[in-house]
C-alpha cells in the first residue's frame, strides 16, 4: 500500500498528489512514468512522474480528470492509500548538452515536461519552455519553470486569457523564424494533435524532435501489445520501447485513432460512477 | 467395449449452462468415481505411463493408492514429483503424454490419469489433507527467482522445502504467470492457483510483486543480494502477423484479449475498471490452446466466435479436450484459410478479414501437412473483432538488460544442458523463457531440475 502524503487541487481539472513509493523515488528519471492501481477492482493507470523526493521516499504526479479512474483518484485524500504504485516504467529521456532545447508542454503535458526541462538545463542546455493551456484557470507549473529551470518561458492560452493567445506551435514558429536563435532539439509532451503539429513544423526545419506518446496501456510491461505504435514503419511498444520516440517517425494518425478504442466503455464507466456518486465531482 | 475398457465419465457442466459464465467446465470425479476409474489400471510391470510424463510421476503407485482409497498416500506420492497437481491435472496435454502411452489404451480408453491427478489435489484441498510442509534445516543460502509462473513456483517450492531462503520477483500485480493472466477461470479457477501459492507461503517464500527485473530492479542488484538466481520469465511477448490493418481498433493480441478479460476481469466491467470492447463477431487467428481460450472467452462475452486456421482441426496444436469443449459451446471452426489483411471501416474499426483459401500438402518440419495458399481465392468475411493468437516470444525487458546473459536470435535464453546455468555464473534459467512457448508441465519440470542444479551449485 502506498500512502498519499499530499494532495492539492491545482484547478478544476488538475490535481497534484504525492505518494509514498521509496523504490520508485530511488530510481525514477525524467521521461519515465509510473503505473498506479487504486484498489482491487481498479485498472492500471499510467501517469508520468513530476517530482520526487528520495529522502522522503515519495513521488509526485499531476493528473487531469478525464474519465472514471482519474475522477475517482481525485476523491482520494491525504492519508488514503493506493494499492499499487509501480515504476519506474519506460525509458528515460536522453539528457545531454545539445545546445538550445525547446521543451513544449500541452495541458497536463506541462508537468510531464518539467523534470526533463530541469535535467536538460542542469546538463548545460539553454532551455526554452513553451507551455499551452485552454484558458487562464488551467495554467499550472509556471513557478516551477521560473526557479532556474528555464532560460525563457512562454505561456499560451487558446482564448488569450493569460500569456499569449494561441497555441504552443505558434510560439515555436516564431522562435524558428527568429534568426538570432538556432534550435538544436525540441521535446514535446501533450495531446497527440499538438505533438503532430509540432513534428510537422520541426521536420520542415530539420530540428530533432522527441515526443512522449500516450497510447493506451494495459500492463505496461511489454506483455500485451495494447500500446503498440508505428514508429519508422516498425511496430514499437510505447510502454517499454518508449514512451519517448523520434517525432518525425511517429505515425500520429494511427495513434490518434487507437486512443479512441474504448470511448464507449469509458463513457459507460463515467456515467455509472456519476450515478453511484451522486453526479458530484465534475 | 466392456465397462472396464471404458473410462468412468467425468461430470461436466453442459454447454448451454456454461457458455455464458466463467465458472469451471469439468466438475471432477467424486471419491467413488475416482476409485472406480483407478481400479481399471493394470499396474503394468513396465509402466510406460511414467515415461510419458515429463516429470516421471510414479503413476501406477499413485493410481493404486487412489483405487484403495488411500488418498493421503496418493497425495504424498504425487507431491514428491509434482507440487502443483491441481494445475497440471487440469491443463496438461495428457492425451499426448502419460495417457498416450498407457497400455489400457490398446484395448480401450487409457486411464484418465489427468482427472485422477486433479481429483487427488482437489480432494486434499477441500478436506484439508495437506499437512504443513516439512522444511529441512534452514540454510543460510538465498535464491532469487524471477517470474512466478509454474516454472518459478516449482523451483521455489523445492528450494523452500530444502531450507533455502527464497524470494520471488514478479512483474505483474498478481503471481501465477500465464496460469493467472492467460488461462481463463473456466479452465483453471484462480482459487486453485491461489491455494498452490499458499503452499509457497507456508515454506516462507517471499513474493515481491510489481518488480520487473531489468526495468525497476536490475539483475546486478539481485546478484549482490542472492547466492543464486533462477530466471523463469516465460514467453509473454505477443507476436503479430505484420498484416495490413493490424493497427485497427478491434484488433487484439491474444495476450491483451486474455489479460483484459482474465487478470483484469473485464468480463465484469464496469464493476471492474478495465474495459474490453463490445463484440458481436470475433475472428481468432490461430488454433493452439491460446486461440481456444480466446475463442471461448469471446463466446462468453456474448460474441459469435470463430477460429480461423490454415490447416484442418485434426492438426490443431490445442488439446483435444479444449477443441471438444470449444465446439460443444458453439465456437465455429473456419479451417483451410489464411488471412491476407484486416479490413477497416472509415472510423478505423475492424470490419472484416480478407482470407485466402488453403489446401494441405506434404508434411513440413513439424510433421504436419503444410498449408498452401490458393491464388485468387481472396474473399472477405465480416468480423468486428480480431484476436491474433499465433504465439508468444520471450519478453525482452529481462534479457536486453541482463548483461552477460546470452540469448538466441529469437530471444530464448541460452543455458548449459547439464548445469542449467546461463552464460552468467550463478544465474540459471528455465521454462518458456528458455524453450519458447511450451507447456505447464515442461516449465515445471525445468523448475524442478533447476532447483536440483542450484542446490548442487550452492553446496560446492
Ligand atoms: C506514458 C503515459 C503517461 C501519462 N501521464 C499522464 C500524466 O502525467 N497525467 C495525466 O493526467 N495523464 C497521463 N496519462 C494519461 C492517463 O493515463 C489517462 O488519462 C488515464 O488512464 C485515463 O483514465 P480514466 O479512466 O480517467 O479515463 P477514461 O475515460 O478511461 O479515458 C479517457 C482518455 O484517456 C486515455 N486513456 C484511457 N485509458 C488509458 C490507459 N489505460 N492508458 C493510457 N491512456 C488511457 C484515452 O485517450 C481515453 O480516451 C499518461 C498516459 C501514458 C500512456
Ligand atoms: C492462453 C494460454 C493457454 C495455455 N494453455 C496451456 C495448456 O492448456 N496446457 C499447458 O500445458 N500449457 C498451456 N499454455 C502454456 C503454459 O501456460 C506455459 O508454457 C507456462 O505457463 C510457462 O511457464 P513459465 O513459468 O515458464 O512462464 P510464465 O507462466 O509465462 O510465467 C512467467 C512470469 O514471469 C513474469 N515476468 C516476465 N518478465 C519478468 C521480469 N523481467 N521481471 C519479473 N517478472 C517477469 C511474468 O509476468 C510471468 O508472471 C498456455 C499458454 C497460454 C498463454
Ligand atoms: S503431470 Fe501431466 S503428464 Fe505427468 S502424469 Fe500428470 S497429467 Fe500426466
Ligand atoms: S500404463 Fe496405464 S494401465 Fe499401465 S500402469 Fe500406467 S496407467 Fe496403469
Ligand atoms: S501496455 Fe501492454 S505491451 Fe505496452
Amino acid at each position: 500500500m502506498h500512502k498519499i502524503t499530499e494532495k492539492e487541487r491545482l484547478n478544476e481539472e488538475m490535481t497534484r498528489i504525492e505518494v509514498e513509493a521509496p523504490l520508485v523515488a530511488d530510481k525514477i528519471k525524467p521521461g519515465q512514468f509510473i503505473v498506479i492501481r487504486m484498489h482491487e477492482k481498479g485498472e492500471r493507470v499510467p501517469l508520468t512522474f513530476y517530482k520526487k523526493d528520495k529522502e522522503k521516499g515519495t513521488v509526485q504526479m499531476i493528473f487531469q480528470k478525464v474519465g472514471k479512474s482519474t475522477t475517482e483518484l481525485d476523491t482520494y485524500e491525504e492519508g488514503d492509500e493506493l494499492l499499487d504504485v509501480v515504476g519506474p516504467m519506460g525509458t528515460a529521456a536522453d539528457i545531454e548538452d545539445y545546445g538550445t532545447v525547446v521543451c513544449i508542454g500541452g495541458g497536463v503535458g506541462t508537468p510531464e515536461v518539467f523534470p526533463v526541462a530541469k535535467a536538460l538545463r542542469n546538463a548545460g542546455n539553454e532551455v526554452i519552455v513553451i507551455s499551452g493551456f485552454r484558458t487562464e484557470d488551467l495554467v499550472v507549473c509556471e513557478s516551477d519553470f521560473d526557479k532556474g529551470c528555464a532560460n525563457e518561458i512562454y505561456i499560451t492560452t487558446d482564448d488569450g486569457t493569460y500569456g499569449r493567445e494561441g497555441f504552443t506551435s505558434d510560439v515555436l514558429e516564431e522562435l524558428i523564424a527568429d534568426e538570432d536563435t538556432s534550435l538544436d532539439l525540441v521535446h514535446a509532451v501533450g495531446p497527440p494533435i499538438m505533438m503532430k503539429v509540432i513534428a510537422e513544423i520541426t521536420e520542415e526545419h530539420d530540428i530533432d524532435t522527441r515526443v512522449s506518446l500516450n497510447s493506451i496501456m494495459l500492463d505496461a510491461t511489454g506483455m500485451c501489445g495494447s500500446c503498440r505504435v508505428e514508429v519508422g514503419e516498425q511496430m514499437k511498444l510505447a510502454c517499454v520501447d518508449g514512451p519517448e520516440f523520434d517525432a518525425h517517425k511517429v505515425n500520429f494518425e494511427e495513434l490518434m485513432q487507437r486512443i479512441t478504442m474504448f470511448e464507449e466503455q469509458e463513457e459507460e464507466a463515467m456515467e455509472r460512477w456519476e450515478e453511484e456518486n451522486g453526479g458530484c465531482c465534475r | 467395449m466392456s465397462p472396464e475398457e471404458e473410462r468412468v465419465p467425468v461430470p461436466e457442466r453442459g454447454p448451454e449452462e456454461r457458455k455464458d459464465d466463467f465458472d469451471e467446465v469439468p466438475l471432477g470425479y467424486t471419491p467413488e468415481q475416482a476409485m472406480e476409474e483407478a481400479e481399471r489400471c493394470l499396474q503394468c510391470a513396465k509402466s510406460p505411463c511414467i515415461g510419458g510424463c515429463p516429470v516421471e510421476i510414479e503413476i501406477p503407485n499413485f493410481v493404486e493408492a487412489v483405487a484403495e482409497g488411500n488418498f493421503q498416500e496418493a497425495l504424498e506420492i504425487m507431491k514428491e514429483f509434482n507440487v502443483i497437481p491441481a494445475i497440471t491435472g487440469r491443463v496438461c496435454p495428457q492425451e499426448e503424454q502419460c495417457e498416450e502411452v498407457c497400455v489400457m489404451g490398446n484395448v480401450g480408453d487409457p486411464i484418465n490419469i489427468g482427472k485422477l491427478e486433479r481429483f487427488i489435489a482437489d480432494y486434499a484441498r477441500e478436506n484439508d489433507l495437506e499437512e504443513a510442509p516439512e522444511i529441512e534445516e534452514e540454510k543460510d543460502l538465498s535464491v532469487a527467482i524471477v517470474g512466478t509462473g509454474p516454472s518459478g513456483i516449482t523451483c521455489a517450492a523445492l528450494l523452500g522445502q530444502n531450507g533455502y531462503q527464497v524470494t520471488m520477483y514478479e512483474a505483474l500485480h498478481e503471481p501465477g504467470g500465464v496460469l493467472k493472466y492467460g488461462i481463463p477461470e473456466f479452465r483453471l479457477p484462480n482459487e486453485v492457483i491461489d491455494h498452490e501459492l499458499e503452499y509457497l507461503d507456508e515454506l516462507d517464500v517471499d513474493i515481491k510483486l510489481n518488480r520487473i527485473v531489468g526495468q525497476n530492479i536490475e539483475l546486478e542488484e539481485l546478484e549482490e543480494d542472492f547466492d543464486a538466481i533462477y530466471v523463469a520469465t516465460g514467453a509473454g511477448s505477443p507476436r503479430f502477423l505484420g498484416l495490413e490493418g493490424e493497427d485497427l481498433k478491434g484488433v487484439f493480441s491474444a495476450n491483451e484479449f486474455l489479460t483484459r478479460i482474465n487478470l483484469m476481469k473485464a468480463y465484469k466491467f464496469p464493476e471492474y475498471d478495465t474495459p474490453i470492447t463490445d463484440m458481436e463477431k470475433v475472428g481468432v487467428i490461430g488454433a493452439g490452446n491460446v486461440a481456444m481460450d480466446s475463442a471461448r472467452c469471446a463466446l462468453r462475452m456474448g460474441a459469435d466466435s470463430h477460429i480461423l486456421y490454415r490447416r484442418t482441426t485434426e492438426w490443431s496444436p490445442a488439446r483435444d479436450e479444449e477443441i471438444e469443449h470449444a465446439k460443444e459451446e458453439g465456437v465455429t471452426f473456419d479451417t483451410l484459410c489464411n488471412p491476407k489483411r484486416i479490413i477497416g471501416d472509415e472510423d478505423g474499426w475492424v470490419d472484416g478479414i480478407e482470407l485466402f483459401e488453403c489446401t494441405l500438402e506434404e508434411p513440413d518440419d513439424s510433421g504436419r501437412p503444410s498449408p498452401k495458399i490458393l491464388e485468387d481465392t481472396e474473399h472477405k468475411r465480416d468480423f468486428d473483432t480480431v484476436v491474433i493468437a499465433i504465439g508468444q516470444e520471450p519478453n525482452k525487458v529481462f534479457y536486453e538488460n541482463a548483461k552477460g546473459v546470452d540469448v538466441k536470435d529469437w530471444g530464448g535464453i541460452i543455458i548449459d544442458d547439464e548445469t542449467r546455468m546461463t552464460t552468467k555464473e550463478g544465474v540459471f534459467a528455465g521454462g518458456d523463457a528458455v524453450s519458447g512457448a511450451a507447456t505447464v508441465i515442461w516449465a515445471m519440470g525445468d523448475g524442478r531440475t533447476a532447483a536440483q542444479n542450484i542446490m548442487e551449485y550452492l553446496e560446492d
